[in-house]
């Protein structure tokens, strides 16, 4: 009898704990429920006046008018970002911002009121994307602290959001085109959706150089100068040439073999992606010969972008000598900041370079359903387009910034030299770059497409493709993985 | 009289069925639903273009079957993972014995028994992905086994462990030898305490030397527990993912001789490619129970 009014006990207990559970989670369903209802409403009325906003922003016809934006409610200004670069810009040059923690951007701070809140996630194996595609369709709904007011793109998948709504155009937050005549044509063309709305700007330029290891360049040619250098490198073939003299002194001519990528893809006639079809243009396929040719001859490695023996090089034991890159590239990924880099010893150079081309770029975009407009609009204007502050940028970060007239001004003025540059200022290389560059040939594949791409050929050059034609085949098969829609 | 005492054993089983509800609970929403509706998802068109489109979900039969079978390289992925399996296991296995024999061979009196195996269980505590990004770091091409080993004279240049097929597969087979020979030891050891001390003896007083010992008792009445190593450890081997992955950063490098069935799936879950993803884990698991069947009859068989 014992036993059974034990079992009856335990069962008892066990039962009411597992309804309890239900229970309890039914009750946050509930509480949930009501509070989308609330949130509902609340958006609702939001939408509803947004609505009487671009309904009187259509009355008063094409006019450039005053777009009168609804007043912020949000006391979170919550920006999706992949690193600390934008963090810290708004950190160090934003007016009245204070930091959180002056040594961590990330850890946010305060506009006034509004708290700022980042959300980094890493761009590694499309996890910031994933991130943004989960939340942003849903953001309209979210609840107000949560909302993503702005989130950052990069230019070679800014596409797949600027065809979408799920970012505002600039237009609509007040931002007129003739604020915005200083900045280069191909920093709006990219963010420019198929129907001509511009939906997101950007501080800097990226236009790319090839930066070389001074030390090296002493050594090999005798002299250190840009146009020195320049004459040795100033064509595919001569580039060439020169890395086998590099091998010879025992320097690598690049890191590895998609350094040289973008000078290439940047320079193509057909984009990857016409109408669903992945095309391989001629650029391309040269690249992939003459990297075949520099790593059968041991001229650079294979390895990945990124990866610790890519960044090497910065080092002087890594004996590479040069990169291609931009000025983000420069003054933010080339360990500038560690003691015994060659940035850090100004040890760098830049020159031209055999082609011009772009690589990168940060863009600011207004997350539709943002409940803080006008501070997204002030932040995008005060970042791209007041002159004092971007200058200030070039000065304290090394950065290419968004503005013509000022980048043309500051490339005849010496006190813009980059001190990694070892005190040569590239200001008028990044300007002749920044007019050249055209993005009529970008798609919003672009980015999975070149990662495939460098990583297919990457077994290539490592011989575990017998012929690039196997490799192709490979790469075909992951892009299609990636992209179920496109064929070849 | 008789009536009654069912009577009561019928009320008293009732509890046994109450008992089960949690289990039953549990397994019908994380395991019973997932399941059907993988099987469902499978016979549509169902991805998402470029990770925001929303493409489908239009129901295509077998297509998605079709496709795995016509297009990809499911037997390559297949054997990558076969054969990555094998090369951890049957180190694995042996290791184990050994130890397993070792530690419960009460003529030993091995001290410290509590450290060792402590010891040899660790590895299995550590994240396997912090494991493979340890390796990543180790076995890079300007890593620290590539500088030891030119410093040694042993090699004039750095080996790219990572760019080759057998090194690659050996590093992911090493790895999953060292964290999880522990936790086979800790099985077998289990098994081999629960032979009867008696039968020993009686081969000690037959004058049966170790290795007899070992062959001709320990090993038979450790079959039980074999086989469940073997099938925890094949179903386990199918379902490899993290290490490779973290190691070869996704990509299955080099040229994908490192892709496992499971990283092939993650490959399809890039555009939520529910469709296809569907029809592949409803392949891997038919395979899954089919080598499990055929390791369990193989056992039974030998035992008759």
């Amino acid at each position: 009898m014992k036993k059974k009014l034990l079992s009856v006990v335990l069962s008892t207990a066990m039962v009411a704990s597992l309804l309890v559970g239900c229970g309890s989670s039914n009750d946050a369903a509930d509480d949930s429920a009501a509070t989308d209802a609330a949130t509902d409403e609340a958006t609702d009325a939001a939408t509803d006046e947004a609505t009487d906003a671009t309904d009187a922003t259509d009355a008063a016809t094409d006019e450039e008018a005053d777009v009168e934006l609804p007043e912020d409610t949000g006391k979170v200004l919550n920006i999706y970002c992949w690193n600390d670069e934008f963090a810290n810009r708004l950190k160090d040059h934003y007016p009245g911002y204070e930091a959180n923690d002056p040594d961590d951007a990330l850890a946010g701070g305060k506009i006034g009121d509004v708290e700022v809140k980042f959300t980094s996630t890493p761009s590694t194996d499309n996890a910031y994307q994933n991130n943004l595609d989960a939340t942003l369709p849903g953001n309209a709904d979210a609840a107000a602290d949560d909302k993503v007011d702005m989130f950052l793109v990069e230019a070679d998948y800014a596409l797949k959001y600027v065809n979408t709504d799920l970012c505002m155009p600039v237009a609509d937050l007040g931002i007129k085109d003739s604020e915005l005549a200083n900045q280069y044509q191909y920093t709006k063309d990219i963010m420019t959706d198929s129907d001509g709305n511009l939906k997101g700007l950007s501080w800097q330029g990226c236009p790319g150089v090839l930066i070389y290891n001074r030390e090296a360049a002493k050594e090999v040619f005798g002299s250190d100068d840009p146009d020195t250098v320049q004459a040795k490198v100033s064509d595919w073939a001569t580039f060439n040439a020169t890395a086998a003299e590099m091998k010879d002194a025992g320097y690598k001519m690049t890191a590895t073999t998609n350094d040289t990528f973008r000078t290439y893809s940047n320079n193509v006639t057909t984009p990857w992606v016409v109408d669903g079809k992945i095309q391989i243009d001629d650029n391309i396929k040269a690249w992939v010969d003459a990297s075949k040719e520099m790593a059968d001859n041991g001229y650079c490695g294979t390895q990945a972008l990124w990866s610790d023996d890519w960044s090497k090089g910065f080092y002087p034991d890594g004996k590479v000598f040069c990169y291609f890159g931009p000025a983000w590239l420069i003054n933010f990924s080339m360990a500038a900041d560690t003691e015994g880099s060659i940035a850090n010893a100004g040890g760098w150079g830049a020159c031209e370079g055999p082609q011009g081309f772009y690589w990168g770029g940060t863009w600011i975009a207004a997350a539709t359903g943002t409940d803080n407009a006008n501070l997204v609009a002030d932040i995008m204007r005060k970042l791209t387009t007041d002159e004092t502050i971007m200058t200030d940028i070039v000065k304290a970060d090394s950065d290419f910034v968004n503005n013509k007239p000022a980048m043309e001004a500051a490339a005849q003025d010496d006190s813009y030299a980059f001190p990694v540059l070892g005190g040569q200022n590239p200001l008028a290389m990044f300007c002749a770059g920044a007019d050249k560059i055209s993005l009529s040939n970008i798609t919003e594949y672009d980015q999975g497409c070149n990662e495939e791409f460098q990583n297919a050929m990457t077994g290539y050059f490592d011989g575990n493709y017998a012929t690039y034609d196997e490799a192709l085949d490979a790469f075909y098969t992951a892009i299609t993985e990636k992209y179920p829609e496109l064929t070849y | 009289m008789a009536k009654k005492k069912s009577g009561t054993v019928l009320r008293y089983n009732r509890w046994g069925y109450i008992f089960l509800i949690p289990f039953i609970v549990v397994f019908i929403i994380f395991q019973l639903i997932p399941l059907i509706s993988t099987i469902y998802n499978s016979f549509f068109e169902h991805y998402f273009k470029n990770g925001l489109t929303e493409v489908g979900p239009t129901f295509i039969g077998i297509q998605n079957y079709a496709t795995l079978f016509t297009t990809g390289d499911l037997p390559k992925y297949l054997g990558n993972t076969m054969i990555m399996w094998i090369i951890g296991f049957v180190p694995q296995i042996l290791l184990s014995l050994l130890l397993g024999a070792w530690f419960s061979d009460p003529s030993l009196r091995l001290k410290h028994q509590q450290f060792f195996k402590t010891v040899i269980y660790l590895p299995n505590l550590i994240m396997a992905s912090a494991f493979a990004m340890l390796f990543f770091t180790l076995f890079s091409d300007g890593g620290p086994i590539n500088s030891l080993l030119m410093q040694m004279g042993i090699l004039s240049e750095p080996y790219k462990f990572l760019s080759h097929a057998g090194s690659a597969r050996s590093l992911v087979g090493f790895m999953n030898f060292l964290m999880w020979f522990g936790n086979t030891t800790i099985l077998l050891l289990a098994g081999m305490l629960g032979i009867d001390t008696s039968l020993y003896e009686a081969a000690e007083v037959d004058g049966a030397t170790s290795t007899q010992v070992f062959f001709k008792i320990t090993l038979p009445l450790l079959r039980p527990i074999l086989v469940y190593v073997m099938v925890t450890s094949l179903i386990g081997g199918l379902q490899m993912y993290d290490v490779p992955q973290i190691l070869t950063n996704g990509q299955g490098n080099p040229a994908r001789t490192t892709m496992t069935l499971i990283m092939y799936l993650n490959k399809h879950l890039y555009s939520k490619n529910y469709g296809l993803g569907g029809a592949l884990s409803v392949i891997l698991f038919i395979v899954t129970g089919i080598l499990s069947v055929i390791v369990f009859k193989m056992n039974q068989a030998s035992e008759k």
